[in-house]
């Protein structure tokens, strides 16, 4: 037998689920809605941050979500109790979201009606880091329950991520929850990333979030205004 | 874990080159950055059994990691981290995230037996 040849082939292994997102974050930029994906581990808080966030954003936006999920349909059901439209995709025993599920589950969504767009990702912090999803803005999530921490220990995750959620604040006492160290955590792994320190259940810290949001949509809007008129 | 399709996105690229050469793949070259969030082990466990039955059955996964390079504004310079928990120039100590290597997952190269 001949002896084997190297030959060079320079692929992204995730050529696929990228060429996916990229087409996604173009349509998403076209009709000006903006896409915001939420990962964490199981029971950070997901779903309750982003049921707060439908109910209240919905007063003066467009808004609607996607729910990942390995099974159940419980999640979509607990946010359609914010009147927005939600869908959930169960992934069967996959441990993350790809760009080609967003897509799928999109099919006969009008998403230009929408101005904001929310994933959330299946409760895991080591998989989706590796898969973009076309969204405009990753959040990471993390509770005060969960020990200061999280992310040294998911250094990946947070540095995929564009902002970080520390939820369930109203337990911060009961919890002895250190700030200083958790705050110090996030910026040893990701310097310069913006942090919300929020509680979904009273409230605190979910004007600023929206704040923020907004100045984003505004952003968005006002970047296709642009590119529409060259 | 999600190695395992990973592993088979592996096989399923290295098959098509193999058929659009006409050969037989004997090695494939993967690059792994640290920060790909995807573990050497256990890649190296699933690409066995993401071979299985395919053409690409025998062939070898050989992985060079990647380390994370992150460019230093301070120094004008990129720079390779000590550590993944401190994202800070390791010579001036000024963090920065701006990652320049370490996102990798690349089939870099191939070796073919024709």
């Amino acid at each position: 037998m001949s002896t084997p040849r190297l030959v060079e082939v320079r692929k992204n292994v995730l050529k696929q689920n990228d060429v996916i997102a990229r087409a996604l974050r173009e349509r998403f930029c076209r009709e000006s809605v903006f896409v915001v994906s939420l990962v964490s581990s199981p029971g950070a808080g997901k779903t309750a941050f982003l049921e707060t966030t439908l109910m209240l954003l919905r007063e003066n936006y467009r808004v609607a979500a996607l729910v990942g999920d390995l099974a159940t349909e419980n999640d979509a059901v607990r946010l359609a109790r914010s009147q927005a439209p939600v869908k959930q995709i169960t992934t069967g025993t996959l441990c993350h979201l790809e760009a080609a599920m967003v897509q799928t589950a999109l099919e006969g969504w009008d998403t230009g009606k929408l101005d904001f767009l929310f994933i959330e990702n299946v409760g895991n912090l080591v998989c989706p880091s590796s898969y973009d999803l076309g969204e405009n803005l990753r959040l990471v999530l993390m509770s005060v329950t969960e020990g200061e921490d999280k992310p040294l220990k998911y250094p990946t995750i947070f540095n995929s991520a564009d902002v970080a959620v520390i939820t369930k604040m109203d337990l911060a006492a009961a919890v002895e929850f250190n700030e200083t160290a958790a705050l110090a955590n996030i910026q040893a792994v990701r310097p310069g990333m913006k942090v919300f320190e929020i509680s979904a259940k009273s409230g605190q810290g979910m004007e600023d979030y929206f704040n923020y949001l907004a100045a984003c949509q505004d952003d968005l809007k006002a970047m296709e205004q642009v590119e529409s008129k060259s | 874990m999600h190695e395992l399709s990973i592993a088979m996105s592996i096989v399923d690229m290295a098959e098509e080159e193999a058929r659009m050469r006409n050969a037989k793949i004997a090695a494939v070259h993967l690059r792994l950055g640290l920060l790909s969030g995807v573990v050497k082990d256990a890649l190296l466990s699933c690409y066995g059994m993401a071979c299985t039955g395919t053409p690409l059955e025998g062939s070898k996964l050989l992985i060079e990691e990647v380390p994370v390079e992150i460019f230093c504004a301070a120094c004008q310079a990129p720079r390779v981290l000590s550590s993944m928990q401190w994202f800070c120039c390791p010579e001036c100590g000024t963090p920065s995230a701006a990652v320049v290597h370490g996102k990798e997952l690349e089939v870099s190269a191939l070796e073919i037996e024709q």
